[in-house]
């Protein structure tokens, strides 16, 4: 069956992408039109609409540092900063770097988010081949669709990097780094060429992966029905793929999300991002899947194959669910300092979206997809996966946000924008890649088995 | 008590088993039972059984557990005897709760588990010791059967059974309390 992006759909696109351009250039016309000289009438006028937040705010990070004074550090990123400039960083500095940070925060975390979903799709990807799974094969040319994204999107999440510089990564502020013992210490890592380095080398392997997995998938359909070299070397490459996939990821986690807040750490935070991205990545194909079909572009896809995707949203979401807890419940119990100021702030500041996250990620798809029958109907799916992703887009903006803006969050038009943006930035790639090639994988040995799937 | 007659079809491939069955069910004869070595794919569906309802006992006994494990550590550890552990003796279930969520679940699963074998062995009627009712020693090893009760229609029935592919139709009589 063979797809084209149709124009609505591309229009579509084009037309989010244009809105949330606006909407982030809003955003950021917004944060820097408060700025040295108007911050003190900006607060007044704040305390005037009787908001005592920011009053608050200042005297909890006050708490915050004095519990740490022992240590000559606060935990947080911002605490940091403040401590760093040897407590001489006014409370309007502090405010106006947090305004300031919003909306490179705000693109970052959209940026993130969506390249996850790709790479969580390329990773399942790899795992159909490397353990030739027999049922997926119908759904190989979504997953490779899907997985167009991963360089674009990779690349973007880079570049703002590189240019948000330190209003996202504390530790890439020299002034900080000379006053803060605690990221002197992690330097040799914590380096901004060094980081830039890394992610280029993650990004080119995944899509090195990317680039050839598809050719051979691709040539494969094309090949001679005997021949089947070209799924083998699929193979062989998924494999060492999935090797490299898991510790680049995992190292990729504390670059791009933990070192954000460069005093904290955690030792599973790579498998918490991984079980993110995987559950969104998959929940997406069930998305397309389900779009697609409805189009009866997919008819050798049947409700059994959404059946067998659904299981996995629902699996994966309790295995989010239970690294989200391991990781939460060993640093509320130890109760170290360092450690749990990082579920403190967040459990302040944050307390809508935190365990608001917890309900859209695990009670949600819990007891939605709990019944065995729910998992085949369509709009079900749906719903849940729209809940899902809402969820996961909140798991990400609560990582990134607290470090970066304290409790001066919203989820407003620069986090809207930057969410229109992306999302259709990733409609019009994934779609365009969907409309190459046939949407059937014929030459893929296990293809008949596929078909021929049911539970 | 009166004596049945049914008719036994013995196949030895579960593939043509299943295209028996579904021929013997389009033919509106109705299958008493089947006999496998081990569990065949879609045989249920294929013999028209009711889906099963052990789901929603798993479902409802986990909830048993969860309730019983809340309780239970509501009582051992707030109620009676308040014990100051990492520093956390805050007389409060809400306030404690994290450290009981690993009780929780380990219950709920424990309750849904055990409490869904149970309900499994006593509506399968099945206990330890109990003599099998198996018909044939031999559907525990490689070969499967089908058993159909027969209403004067012996002749009819056993020449659509032998196209199916059976390898060994036996009538027999079977006597309700033999066992």
């Amino acid at each position: 069956m063979e797809y084209k992006i149709s124009n609505r759909l591309r229009t579509g696109a084009i037309i989010l992408m244009v809105l949330g351009v606006l909407g982030v250039g809003y955003g950021f016309m917004d944060a820097y039109s408060v700025n040295e000289d108007n911050i003190t009438e900006y607060l007044a006028k704040e305390d005037h609409h009787g908001d005592e937040h920011a009053t608050e705010s200042h005297g909890e990070e006050h708490n915050v540092s004095a519990a740490h004074s022992e240590e000559g550090h606060a935990d947080e990123a911002h605490g940091a900063e403040a401590e760093a400039e040897g407590h001489k960083m006014t409370h309007e500095e502090h405010v106006l770097h947090q305004l300031h940070n919003r909306p490179y925060a705000a693109l970052y975390v959209a940026a993130f988010f969506f390249f996850m979903i790709s790479l969580g799709v390329l990773a399942f990807y790899a795992i159909q081949y490397a353990a030739q799974a027999g049922w997926s094969p119908v759904l190989f040319r979504v997953m490779e669709g899907i997985t167009s994204y991963v360089l674009p999107g990779g690349a973007l999440v880079l570049l703002i990097a590189f240019f948000a510089d330190s209003h996202i990564f504390i530790w890439m502020d020299e002034n900080v780094v000379a006053h803060d013992a605690i990221i002197q210490n992690k330097s040799g890592w914590l380096d901004k060429t060094w980081f830039m380095i890394r992610g280029l080398i993650f990004l080119g392997g995944w899509s090195a992966y990317r680039h050839f997995s598809r050719k051979f998938s691709v040539a494969q359909d094309l090949a001679d029905v005997n021949d089947n070299s070209n799924f083998k070397k699929n193979f062989r490459i998924s494999a060492a793929f999935l090797v490299f996939y898991i510790y680049t990821e995992s190292i990729m986690s504390w670059d791009w999300i933990m070192s954000v807040d460069p005093h904290w750490f955690s030792t599973l935070f790579g498998w918490y991002v991984f079980a993110s991205m995987f559950v969104s990545g998959i929940t997406v194909i069930a998305l397309i899947t389900i779009f697609l079909k409805s189009k009866g572009l997919l008819p050798f896809v049947n409700d059994s194959h959404i059946h067998d995707l659904a299981k996995f949203m629902f699996g994966i979401s309790i295995f989010w669910t239970y690294l989200w807890f391991s990781q939460f419940m060993l640093i509320w119990y130890a109760n170290i300092p360092e450690e749990v100021t990082y579920f403190v702030t967040r459990i302040e500041g944050y307390n809508l979206p935190f365990f608001g996250m917890v309900a859209l990620n695990f009670l949600f798809p819990l007891l939605l997809l709990m019944n065995s029958d729910y998992k085949r109907i369509p709009w079900f799916v749906v719903m849940t996966g729209v809940v899902i992703l809402f969820g996961h887009y909140l798991d990400i903006f609560n990582m990134i946000m607290p470090a970066t803006v304290g409790d001066r969050w919203f989820i407003g038009i620069p986090e809207i924008g930057s969410i229109l943006f992306f999302g259709g930035l990733f409609m019009l790639i994934v779609f365009t890649s969907l409309g190459k090639y046939p949407l059937l994988a014929k030459g893929n040995p296990f293809m008949k088995e596929s078909e021929h799937f049911h539970y | 008590m009166e004596a049945s007659k049914v008719i036994h079809a013995i196949y030895t491939d579960d593939d043509v088993l299943m295209s028996a069955v579904k021929t013997v069910k389009a033919e509106k004869y109705h299958i008493e039972d089947v006999f496998t070595p081990f569990p065949v794919h879609g045989l249920d569906k294929a013999m028209g059984l009711a889906p099963t309802r052990l789901a929603i006992t798993a479902f409802l006994y986990g909830a048993v557990g969860l309730a019983v494990a809340t309780v239970m550590m509501n009582y051992i550890m707030i109620q009676d005897w308040p014990q100051d552990i990492g520093g956390k003796p805050s007389f409060s279930f809400l306030e404690n709760m994290p450290a009981f969520v690993p009780i929780m679940f380990e219950l709920t699963v424990f309750f849904s588990a055990h409490l869904m074998v149970i309900t499994f062995y006593m509506r399968s009627k099945i206990w330890p010791f109990k003599k099998a009712e198996n018909p044939d020693p031999r559907t525990t090893d490689d070969h499967f059967l089908m058993e159909i009760a027969v209403h004067n229609n012996e002749e009819s029935l056993t020449n659509l059974l032998k196209d199916t592919g059976a390898v060994e139709i036996n009538i027999v009589n079977k006597d309700e309390d033999a066992h």
